[in-house]
């Protein structure tokens, strides 16, 4: 005889009826149900959604200033532009400036510090972007072979290039806007600019002939098996060079690549060629954006 | 100088409440887009020219367009506009 009736001996028994969980559930059939009655009449529930609201506004403009407050709070406490006791002077950013131009060969430190010091993040951040143009194919794709459906009504499409206007200025425009960024991505050691800016400018200038003379004839000029060659080049070029320089520098072996003169269009070793291959992943990454979101493929 | 980065400022300010302020998607938009500008040329003057040209490209360029296209794939631009125009082609048709 057992002392403790647990469930387990009742179920080893064979005493747990577990045929009642199985059974059909009993709804109220819609007769029996009680018809759902509002309690208070309309225009008490009207005035509480206007009170509910006051108070949404109220909390809201409460919590902005109270953020808005607390954020300037934080900057009052900051340490003064340029002091010499400030957290962020150390080893690092000495380092940067003393050395930086005779290391890297750019005479753009910014240049130097994120391409060469910093390339990994560089890589990272390009990859940032592949992933995004593959999140975006994923959700803005249209059937393979079939085109998007054009909700749009056939009046409200406008030939821009029809116009006499927009067209010229339009090839007035776009070379220089394609040269400007090239040079922007050319300079990236010497000047200001580099890599995101100006495979961003370049992306701008083809946005422009897409919209100005059709996708349709965007998608012709600049074929889509281009596009995905193009990046995947320019990442697996930017992945290589500079697994290169780390298992040179990581092993302490002389790197064949030399800095050269610093302010030459020919120098800083590998960041002008890095910086080439990150203008055209940004350059393909923007235009791809603009063609899916407009027409659902490139 | 002083003057013209009070200016500037506060032209970011005001950028930046009426962003959030104003009803109608496609207006927020444009003023964004004002917002960016400005931007830049605060970028500028806290001498960075490498965030003022991908500010000007990116923040006022690219991202704008993307939003005008969502906007256009919502079908959230001009409403009314086209209300009108409907109209319009119905009263000349009849």
């Amino acid at each position: 005889m057992n002392k403790k009736d647990t469930f387990l001996r009742r179920w080893l028994r064979g005493e747990v009826e577990f045929s009642a969980l199985l059974a059909e559930p009993v709804y109220p059939t819609p007769e029996e149900a009680v018809p759902y009655e509002p309690k208070e009449n309309k225009h008490v529930a009207i005035r509480t959604l206007r009170r509910s609201r006051t108070g949404y506004r109220a909390a809201v403009t409460v919590l902005c200033i109270v953020f808005a407050l607390f954020m300037l709070l934080v900057i009052g406490n900051l340490p003064q532009y340029g002091a010499a006791d400030a957290p962020t002077v150390n080893e690092v950013p000495q380092r940067y400036v003393e050395q930086g131009m005779e290391e890297t060969g750019a005479v753009n430190s910014v240049a130097g510090m994120i391409l060469d010091y910093r390339a990994f993040d560089t890589l990272g951040e390009s990859f940032v972007l592949f992933t995004a143009t593959c999140a975006v194919t994923l959700l803005m794709c249209a059937a393979p072979g079939k085109k998007k459906e054009e909700h749009v009504f056939e009046a409200e499409v406008v030939r821009y290039d029809n116009d006499p206007i927009v067209r010229t200025v339009c090839k007035l425009v776009i070379p220089i806007i394609l040269m400007f960024g090239i040079y922007v991505v050319l300079n990236g050691h010497i000047s200001p600019g580099g890599g995101f800016s100006g495979g961003a400018i370049m992306a701008s200038a083809l946005i422009i002939y897409a919209i100005v003379w059709g996708e349709d004839k965007a998608s012709r000029t600049i074929p889509k098996k281009a596009i995905s060659l193009i990046t995947l080049c320019a990442l697996a070029f930017y992945a290589c060079s500079k697994t290169y320089s780390f298992f040179t520098g990581a092993n302490h072996i002389h790197s064949i690549i030399s800095p050269g003169t610093p302010g030459r269009i020919f120098s800083a070793g590998l960041i002008l060629p890095l910086n080439v291959a990150v203008g055209f992943v940004v350059c393909c990454t923007m235009y791809s954006f603009y063609m899916y979101f407009r027409r659902g493929e490139l | 100088m002083t003057i013209f980065r009070i200016l500037l400022l506060t032209g970011l300010l005001v950028c930046a409440i009426a962003t959030a302020c104003t009803k109608k998607p496609m207006q927020a938009v444009i003023i964004y887009m004002a917002y960016s500008v400005i931007m830049s040329v605060v970028w500028i003057l806290l001498e960075s020219p490498d965030l003022a040209i991908t500010e000007a490209a990116v923040g006022a360029g690219v991202t704008s367009i993307l939003f005008f296209l969502t906007l256009r794939q919502l079908n959230l631009i001009d409403r009314d506009q086209k209300k009108k125009k409907d109209e319009e082609q119905e009263g000349e048709h009849e």
